[in-house]
């Protein structure tokens, strides 16, 4: 028997598994692409101080499980036929717009974990870096309000008689 | 044999001795394929897919504990970090899920297996296989090797490394049983507990692999910084692997009962809600 608060979409949910997908996702890139592929930072540049290395440890694990935890509940959300598709795009933007924004400042620049890359003027690659990240942001903000007047749209039709 | 001698440790392990460990191993296969023998004849059923696994681990360990690899391994750091993988952390979980304990309890005569549960049952057993006493064990005994002098004495001493080797499998072992151990036992911790003590184990796993590569331990060794990065290189890369495995693994469980779940939910039936739970 179909149970109409049980098959209700559950966007909110969406939106974070998606989040966390997002975030994992995009760290995954930094970490194959610029790490292994350009070799333009490294595993560690010999400047870092020990206790980055430990914040560096805990995102690591941070991302690995967002990847893993995230893709499963999302797989959970698409059984159970309540994933709402576009707050779930939205919060995978604005994950991975948010992690690479995050990495930009925090990491390369507070922590001074790493640089984007050595030997080079910096301020065009941090500004590249983060505004790629903020256009990443803004597709994320631009899709979650598509994703609420969608919902609007289809409460009304519900409530029309 | 010449070569051997300059380089100086642990050579003692040559000879038939070396064979003992992989006369375990075989000694240790041979009793579960019996035991999965011994289910068809009585007309039961395991799972193949259980076999295989046990299959790939016993493999694994094997390889790892093969003597040439004995002897070559702590010759280069990364050699040695690669049977640390292979023991601890990869071989563990093919035996773990191979589910040995519930095919011992089911090929076992009963009163036999009644024992062995009531020592699962045990508050003994249950402290020490609590995630994060498990925790404890595997990565603390990882931070004092690596991180203490006792990585330098071990090349010169083989009984230690022979006790570095069983504390690798069984703290391993115990490790991969805590968070994804498919066989019963009451008052289990939660998937929560367990998560967030494989975070824990992964952030420490990649702490430590990057504090060796920067500050160049294990010290006090005949290694040279190349051997020691790659090695280090060789344990988060690896560890990470592992790791990503076991979480893939807790979550396949959690997402299967998940589905059960649903299903229950459908049929309306509170008593399938709790089979599946359970």
């Amino acid at each position: 028997m179909p149970n109409h608060k049980k098959l209700s979409i559950e966007s909110k949910r969406s939106l974070w598994v998606a989040v966390l997908i997002g975030v994992g996702i995009m760290a995954a890139i930094d970490e194959i692409i610029f790490h292994q592929l350009l070799a333009w930072h490294h595993f560690y540049d010999q400047a870092t101080p020990a206790i980055s290395l430990l914040s560096d440890g805990l995102l690591h694990a941070g991302e690995l499980m967002a990847i893993v935890a995230g893709f499963f509940l999302w797989a959970d959300l698409r059984q159970r036929q309540v994933l709402d598709s576009l707050s779930a795009w939205a919060g995978f933007f604005l994950g991975a717009g948010g992690f690479q924004a995050f990495d930009g400042i925090i990491d390369h620049k507070v922590l001074r974990l790493h640089q984007i890359r050595y030997g080079v003027d910096l301020v065009p690659y941090d500004v590249a870096w983060n505004l790629a990240g903020a256009c990443l942001i803004l597709i994320g903000v631009i899709l979650l309000f598509r994703a609420r007047s969608m919902r609007h749209k289809i409460a009304q039709t519900h409530n029309a008689p | 044999m010449n070569l051997i001698k300059i380089c100086g440790p642990a050579m003692q392990h040559s000879g038939l001795s070396s064979w003992i460990p992989i006369l375990i191993i075989l000694g240790v296969m041979a009793a579960y394929l019996g035991a999965v023998v011994w289910q068809y004849h009585l007309a039961r059923r395991w799972s193949g897919w259980r076999t295989v696994i046990f299959l790939l681990g016993i493999g694994l360990l094997t390889f790892a504990l093969w003597p040439s690899l004995t002897v070559w391994g702590p010759h280069h750091l990364h050699g040695h970090m690669i049977q640390h993988l292979l023991i601890g952390m990869f071989a563990p979980i093919g035996l773990v899920l191979s589910a040995p304990v519930t095919l011992a309890l089911r090929t076992l005569p009963v009163r036999m297996a009644r024992r062995i549960t009531s020592l699962l049952r045990s508050q003994l057993f249950g402290g020490l296989s609590h995630p994060v006493t498990a925790l404890i064990l595997n990565i603390g005994g990882m931070y004092l090797l690596y991180l203490t002098p006792l990585f330098a004495y071990m090349l010169y001493h083989p009984y230690i490394h022979t006790l570095v080797y069983i504390h690798f499998l069984a703290a391993g072992y115990l490790f991969t049983w805590a968070i994804v151990g498919p066989d019963y036992v009451p008052n289990r911790p939660g998937i929560r507990t367990r998560l967030m003590v494989l975070f824990v184990s992964m952030a420490s796993h990649a702490y430590l692999s990057k504090v060796m590569y920067a500050y160049l331990w294990p010290r006090e060794t005949f290694y040279s910084l190349e051997q020691i990065r790659t090695a280090a290189q060789w344990m988060y890369y690896g560890g990470d692997l592992a790791e990503v495995l076991l979480a893939v693994v807790l979550f396949t469980h959690w997402y299967q009962k998940r589905i059960q779940v649903g299903q229950c939910a459908r049929q309306v039936s509170l008593n399938c809600i709790k089979e599946s739970a359970g």
